[in-house]
């Protein structure tokens, strides 16, 4: 499955990284501790947090995560944005919460295999 | 045995909007040698959490990183503060962090824990009012 299908499905909005939708998502991993993200999220992950700060950016490229998710509504700041699309993130954001948009994400990641 | 690489890169104490740009630079410079996924996600996370840190307590340090055959070095070292009680320091959970620090996800207490985690060898030693150096080695396996 890839963002794409992720984002129609779910119907998330792109803020950026709409070229880079073709991207697997082989999971997923809610957090927003940075240093537990980067200890245990992994490759291909989908992250879904609610920090929208530019730092997002660094941990998502060093775990080549397939893209970050915000929660809430949060439109990343203009920094992060600018960095995201540097290093080809995409970001992607959701009006629910976390519990639920993980809650969805699973089901849909689990249900087709 | 020959060097493959040898680079330092400075950290600005305080620089938040820079984290993590020495960790990303460091794993695509490692990504070139074709070192294993494995190896390159406990140098990526060794890196990071040496760099912020850097950047979350000192004034000013730098990473030094070695490229062996058989292993990578990194020699973190900074200007500041130091550590009183390194003990302390490495107990999961235990931050000195402040509270701008905490509210963007940073100061969770893990980072020298994480780094101890992903190396084959650890060293941390800290003089107060001084400053703190890590010497991390992470073996690479022969082929």
């Amino acid at each position: 499955m890839n963002l794409a299908s992720v984002v129609k499905t779910l119907n998330l909005k792109v803020a950026c990284g709409q070229e880079h939708l073709e991207r697997p998502v082989r999971g997923g991993y809610a957090g927003d501790l940075l240093s537990d993200v980067l200890a245990n999220s992994r490759e291909g992950d989908l992250w879904i947090t609610r920090q929208s700060h530019q730092n997002i950016v660094a941990v998502s490229s060093l775990k080549d995560h397939a893209g970050i998710l915000l929660v809430q509504g949060k439109e990343p700041d203009m920094d992060t944005l600018e960095k995201a699309i540097k290093e080809g993130i995409p970001i992607l954001v959701t009006e629910g919460g976390t519990f639920e948009i993980a809650g969805r994400l699973y089901r849909l990641l689990h249900e087709r295999s | 045995m020959s060097l493959k690489y040898d680079g330092k890169f400075s950290v600005r104490g305080g620089d938040f909007k820079e984290a993590g740009k020495v960790a990303v630079e460091i794993k695509g410079i490692l990504k070139k040698f074709g070192i294993d996924a494995e190896i390159l996600r406990r140098v990526a996370i060794v890196a990071y959490e040496a760099e912020v840190n850097i950047i979350s307590y000192a004034k000013l340090g730098k990473i030094h990183l070695q490229v062996h055959p058989e292993r990578i070095v990194m020699d973190v070292e900074d200007e500041g503060p130091g550590i009183e009680d390194i003990e302390l320091a490495m107990r999961p959970g235990y931050s000195t962090a402040s509270e701008l620090i905490r509210e963007l996800g940073f100061g969770a207490g893990m980072g020298l824990v994480n780094i101890k985690h992903c190396a084959d060898e650890f060293k941390i030693t800290s003089m107060v009012n001084q400053g703190t150096r890590l010497r991390i080695i992470i073996h690479v396996p022969a082929r």
